[in-house]
């Protein structure tokens, strides 16, 4: 029952991200009318599908785009400008659209809001269509990511707190949502963090547990078409290893330190050697967690959007007989890598906690 | 150009996840982690109370039932034990009742006996008695017939003498 139900929401995503490519296609196709019919190039709509963004786009293009407008929030040199919507851009991402808000005058080209220079009244674009008289404030929008992140984190909040009271009030065996999500707490707890941190292991547990369903919920929520991938973003695994990269060293202990500032039983002549690549050995582990989430989560939406991609290409390249007799393999094959995605979610969540747990419990191992 | 993007990472971004992450860490410590894995230790530390009290039952169980079969045990030597002893009571008492019985039997036979002797004297006595009352008597008859002379009366003397001599 519970398969059948997951196989049709696949099924739905994938005519889903079709209907999308689709009218990405039909843009494509209406702009380059004039010129001879060209091959479909699918990289622009994949860039932009697993790529951040100021609005969350459902399908639709131009005005008659279904999107969520999100509010926009910059850190100009004249302190907070917002936040307001961005659909005071009107789905605009050349920037022929002026915004002016507080008196800062903006334009989004590829979403990025460039702030123009004083008294400026338009962009202006060198030859390689880079923006002349204009700079880049920090932009703290709620974009599509941090949107769904939040999504992700008041899910998060929901399923806890609601097993936490559940748990606090029902003494006896775990019921209901409790029941699912206990064995999964118990696994991170008994198969992840304490056998590779040993007895220390309790400091850790909130966080580890948090790292893991965190990633977990990112990366599930971005197997739903349409909205975002979080975890496929640089940023966020950034972010994330980041904290891993400072707990393990805040959490270091003096063996850990001696390991990389006097490696044992290396000969003197060869410490200017070893102590440089012991210490870089402390940012290159936390930067192959940060890489490895990226792009598992990156490559698994590329390829979902490619093998839809095909069918467009099919209809571009030898038209719509093939496009059609192409989509049922491609949506077979879709299939197949959303499944394997679902795998890949689970799998990357419990890599990212495993070698996080493994980091601290390298840097807390006692000296033997 | 596009794929420079995907690696460059945005600043706002990082914020937000920095923010968000945090915040749920703190939260979910206090509000999930916390009474699930409670809840978890709690319910692993009753299970393991309940198996040990149940094998400590067991033991004690298996304790009673040995003792119970070491009373047992007892019992059952003791019964034999007085058994034993009762029949050996039975046994002397017969025996001693048999011998004493036997005892007072001879005895009683003995002082039969005797009386029977002793009756038999008296009797002979008293028929000795009887018997010289009579001849005396008979005597004094035979006499008084005999003894009307002097010579009857001399021979019947002499006659009586020789006798009573022999």
């Amino acid at each position: 029952m519970s398969s059948f139900s997951l196989g049709k929401i696949f099924l739905f995503a994938t005519i889903f991200l079709a209907s999308i490519s689709n009218a990405f296609c039909n843009q494509e196709n209406d702009s380059l009318s004039s010129l001879e019919k060209k091959a479909y190039d699918p990289v622009p709509d994949i860039m932009h599908h697993i790529s951040d963004s100021h609005e969350w786009h459902f399908w639709g293009e131009g005005e008659s785009a279904v999107t969520l407008s999100l509010p926009i929030i910059l850190w100009t040199d004249n302190g907070l400008v917002g936040p307001f919507l961005s659909s005071k851009f009107h789905h605009n991402d050349n920037g022929q659209i002026v915004v002016i808000v507080d008196g800062h005058s903006l334009v989004k080209i590829h979403d990025k809001i460039y702030e123009l220079n004083q008294g400026q009244k338009t962009a202006v674009f060198d030859e390689s269509h880079h923006i002349k008289n204009g700079i880049l404030p920090l932009d703290f929008s709620i974009t599509k990511n941090v949107a769904c992140m939040l999504i992700a984190f008041f899910l998060l909040l929901l399923f806890f707190i609601i097993s936490g009271i559940k748990a606090k009030n029902n003494k006896t065996a775990p019921s209901g949502l409790l029941s699912f999500l206990e064995p999964l707490v118990l696994f991170v707890r008994d198969d992840i963090v304490k056998p590779n941190i040993g007895k220390n292991y309790k400091k850790y547990l909130p966080y580890l547990l948090t790292l893991f369903f965190f990633i977990l919920m990112n990366n599930l929520l971005g197997l739903i078409p349409g909205s975002a991938n979080v975890t496929g973003n640089i940023a966020i695994t950034l972010v994330l290893s980041f904290i891993t990269l400072i707990v393990t060293n805040f959490s270091g202990n003096k063996s850990y330190w001696g390991h990389i500032f006097n490696p044992p039983g290396v000969p003197l002549a060869l410490m200017p050697i070893m102590i440089p690549i012991e210490i870089v050995g402390i940012f290159t582990k936390p930067f192959a967690l940060m890489i490895r989430l990226f792009a598992n989560i990156t490559a698994g939406h590329i390829i979902v959007l490619s093998l839809v991609s095909l069918i467009f290409m099919a209809q571009s390249g030898l038209g719509d007989i093939a496009a059609w007799s192409l989509s049922p393999v491609a949506v077979v094959f879709v299939l197949f890598m959303d499944l394997i995605e679902v795998l890949v979610a689970f799998l990357q969540a419990y890599i990212f906690t495993l070698l996080t747990s493994l980091f601290i419990g390298l840097a807390t191992v006692e000296e033997h | 150009m596009d794929s420079m993007q995907l690696v460059t990472p945005a600043i706002g971004l990082m914020f937000w996840t920095v923010l968000i992450f945090v915040l749920l860490v703190l939260v979910l410590k206090k509000f999930a982690w916390k009474p699930i894995l409670n809840a978890v230790d709690e319910r692993n530390n009753s299970i393991t109370e309940a198996l040990s009290s149940a094998k400590k039952a067991k033991a004690e169980m298996e304790q009673l039932s040995a003792d119970n079969e070491k009373i047992l045990n007892q019992a059952r030597i003791e019964r034999d034990s007085i058994i034993k002893e009762a029949r050996a009571i039975k046994e002397s008492t017969i025996s001693e009742a048999k011998s004493k019985a036997s005892l007072e039997a001879e005895k009683i036979i003995l002082s039969a006996k005797e009386q029977i002797s002793n009756e038999k004297m008296k009797a002979m006595i008293e028929l000795k008695n009887e018997i010289a009352d009579i001849s005396i008597q008979m005597a004094e008859k035979i006499i008084k017939l005999e003894l009307k002379d002097v010579k009857s009366q001399k021979k019947l003397i002499e006659q009586t003498l020789k006798n009573q001599m022999n």
